[in-house]
């Protein structure tokens, strides 16, 4: 009975394949009879898929998959050949030590480009693997400094970085919230302990004390700890440098600890995810993201209504620059008509392009020109948008206000480039 | 002086609540290992399923019968959640360890590792990547304590800990089912030779680890409000490390290394930077942490209280 159980499992399973192969066959042959008009190009992508902050993963690879998706249906050519993007999605678990090995199968594959990764510390790890096999990458989120300090001809990134964030939330805190006494608390990470250094630098360069500096980790839930301690230095503000899975519960247990100060944080936790998670402590919370906001984007709504029809979800927050990133190598491609890496690398620097996110140019390192920061408060369950600091939006055009922080922040930015330098490498080294 | 007291008093109390929430974990974790000496790296992940479908079942008793008090909807969503943790369980015990019973002991502890992968990528496809936010159905406002602050839930956290661990001890100490467990933690094969079915007792035993796991889940998932697939995996290896230091097998043992790892990590976190002059700060927490873990199993290499055999769950 069983043998003819099994037996009837396997002819099935072997039924199964067959059919399968039969259909590769086919679209195999059929891509053949195409393929004097298309010419398949791999891009990979690096993102976390899973981990703590698969949700940020998710949301770039969305973005990733709705460009394609886009670019596909424009019939791009490339040599008189129509361009057919798809992706290889590989996860990187929001781990420095993973994105080293999704570095070195996107480059076993022979990928022509990478959109990521999401975090600074996977980026900063992967970029080593692609600038050694000549691969552009792209990040649309990392927004560490280190990152294109390396001297790599391939590594962009399509955000502001945190030399920028870091000024505007520094001054902003210092002048505009009042605050004189800071305390910091970050995850470790590249991008947390990164984003930190650059606020302390920018506070105490508008003349806020930093009273004290905390730490936790990427994977914790528990922050009563260090918020105790904090507490017990009577600051009039707390910056967390981390992301959204930690930001929310750590506002919540600060209030429960009855620390009613005004807390910031940076892009990380600038996102519907920290709006949920903290619930009523978000109220009155500050954050800044490293770009417009959505609905300032010159395509941002036309965006955020096709991204939900898709993908059924809301965008987080690095959906729309993982998009323009893709079409950020892609735009290059079509104008060295190649996608050979070696050949359309070079076109990179040369971009721009009017994307969803804002006017995407790059400077000599590959930081994006001009790259926007917006700094929100959060009311009503909703991030309200307080300042646009640098970037085209409207916003930032409008109020005169608005330049006199940006003036701050550019001296303070420029003041710091060369610490930052020196600063960076600990920072890297200590990523998890 | 008065505000030193303050902040010292509320250190102890997160630690002894974060201690809480591990020694919760860590019951389960240490009940398997007495019983089979496996160590059941899927159990964090089991808590997760817990926190997991307790939301589901609560949010859907909240939208069917809105109105219902908190805690009335928490002891329905725990009512429904602990049989599917224990059905888990047994599940996991049949598929993962039975079949490698006689086989060495490194086996089961792959297959553990490999369920708990299983168990995550699982949660990862029915609830998706997002976090979500676990209503307070408990309050979780705070409540003052001599300047210091609690909340009703961090006080349910610490009794039920606490009473979790007194009424294990009674039931392996003092029924029949108990003896029958300590019979099989001793030699399986003596065991059966009394009469003792033993894989109806550890089949038990995984049931009631499972359901232990499901209101270890419930109440961190109260207490941080917030659930996520991967939130077993940290707090599957605190509550591990919390098991070693008490003594792993013995059920005082876990609560208290427990207790122990909270407030070592509370006081750890809060002082070490005052203490060092600012020479090492609050990311030492762990290294500090696993540096008192590195000092007891060095003189007590069977954890605090890991010595006394007879007791063993």
């Amino acid at each position: 009975m069983f043998i003819h159980l099994r037996k009837t499992v396997s002819l099935a399973l072997a039924a199964v394949f067959l059919v399968a192969c039969g259909n590769k066959e086919e679209s195999a042959v059929g891509g053949d009879a195409a393929d004097s008009a298309e010419l398949n190009v791999l891009l990979g992508s690096g993102a976390s898929l899973t981990g703590n902050i698969a949700h940020l993963g998710k949301d770039h690879e969305n973005g990733v998959r709705m460009a394609i998706e886009d670019i596909n249906a424009a019939g791009w050519k490339i040599g008189g050949k129509t361009l057919k993007l798809s992706v290889m999605s590989e996860d990187d678990q929001g781990d420095p030590k993973q994105a080293s090995l999704v570095a070195q199968k996107l480059v076993d594959a022979k990928v022509a480009g990478v959109i990521g990764h999401v975090t600074s510390g996977p980026t900063i790890t992967a970029s080593q693997a692609y600038n050694d096999a000549g691969i552009p990458q792209v990040s649309p989120s990392a927004t560490n400094p280190k990152y294109t300090q390396q001297g790599f001809k391939g590594a962009f990134r399509v955000m502001a970085n945190d030399i920028q964030q870091g000024a505007v939330l520094g001054a902003y805190a210092t002048k505009q919230l009042g605050a004189k006494r800071i305390a910091i608390i970050d995850d470790r990470t590249a991008y947390g302990q990164g984003l930190a250094d650059e606020v302390e630098k920018a506070a105490k360069a508008a003349g806020a004390e930093i009273v004290t500096r905390e730490y936790t980790k990427n994977d914790a839930t528990d922050f009563k700890a260090q918020l105790t301690s904090i507490k017990a230095k009577k600051p009039d503000a707390v910056f967390y440098g981390g992301m959204d899975a930690q930001a929310g519960p750590l506002a919540k247990q600060a209030k429960q600890l009855g620390l009613t100060v005004k807390l910031l944080a940076g892009d990380g936790g600038c996102t519907p995810a920290f709006m949920e998670l903290a619930g009523d402590a978000a109220e009155g919370a500050y954050c800044s993201q490293t770009g417009l906001p959505l609905s300032d984007m010159p395509k941002g709504t036309d965006f955020a209504t096709r991204f939900k029809e898709k993908v059924g979800q809301e965008v987080q927050i690095y959906a729309p620059y993982a998009y323009d990133a893709v079409f950020v190598l892609a735009e290059a491609m079509v104008r060295a008509n190649s996608a050979d890496p070696a050949v359309y690398l070079p076109e990179i620097s040369r971009t721009s392009l009017d994307g969803v996110s804002g006017k995407i140019e790059f400077d000599h390192k590959g930081d994006l020109r001009n790259g926007a920061v917006t700094v929100y408060q959060i009311k009503g369950g909703k991030l309200q948008v307080l300042e646009v600091v640098g970037g085209d939006g409207p916003v930032a055009q409008a109020t005169a206000a608005v330049q006199a922080t940006a003036d701050v922040a550019k001296e303070v930015g420029a003041a710091t480039v060369k610490a930052v330098t020196d600063a960076a490498s600990p920072a890297v080294a200590a990523t998890k | 002086m008065s505000l030193h007291f303050e902040i010292l008093l509320q250190q102890i109390i997160n630690g002894l609540v974060l201690g809480s929430v591990y020694a919760l974990v860590a019951l389960g974790y240490t009940m398997v290992y007495g019983i089979l000496k496996l160590i059941n790296f899927a159990h964090g992940d089991v808590v997760m399923i817990g926190a997991m479908t307790s939301l589901t079942i609560a949010n859907a008793i909240t939208s069917l019968v809105p109105g219902l008090p908190g805690p009335l909807v928490l002891l329905i969503a725990l009512a429904g959640a602990a049989p599917i943790c224990a059905a888990l369980g047994t599940m996991i015990e049949r598929i993962a360890y039975r079949p490698l019973r006689n086989a060495p002991r490194l086996a089961p502890l792959i297959t553990a590792i490999g369920v708990s992968m299983i168990l995550q990528t699982s949660a990862m496809l029915i609830w998706g990547r997002n976090y979500y936010t676990f209503p307070e159905f408990i309050s979780n406002q705070p409540i003052g304590f001599f300047g210091a602050s609690i909340t009703p839930v961090q006080i349910m956290i610490v009794v039920l800990a606490g009473a979790l661990m007194y009424g294990l001890h009674l039931m392996i100490d003092r029924t029949r089912l108990g003896c029958a467990m300590r019979a099989v933690s001793e030699n399986h094969a003596v065991a059966r030779l009394m009469g003792v079915n033993v894989s109806g007792i550890i089949s038990i035993t995984f049931i009631i680890g499972s359901a232990l796991a499901c209101v270890a889940g419930l109440m961190v998932a109260a207490n941080y409000n917030i659930v996520h697939y991967y939130m077993g995996f940290a707090l599957g290896l605190k509550a591990f490390i919390a098991a070693v230091l008490g003594g792993i097998g013995n059920l005082k043992g876990a609560m208290l290394g427990g207790i122990l790892l909270g407030l070592i990590e509370s006081l750890g976190a809060g002082y070490i930077g005052t203490l060092t002059g600012g020479f090492l700060g609050s990311h030492y927490q762990d290294v500090f942490a696993f540096f008192v873990l590195i000092v007891v199993l060095v003189f007590r290499p069977a954890g605090l209280m890991g010595e006394r055999v007879a007791e063993r769950a």
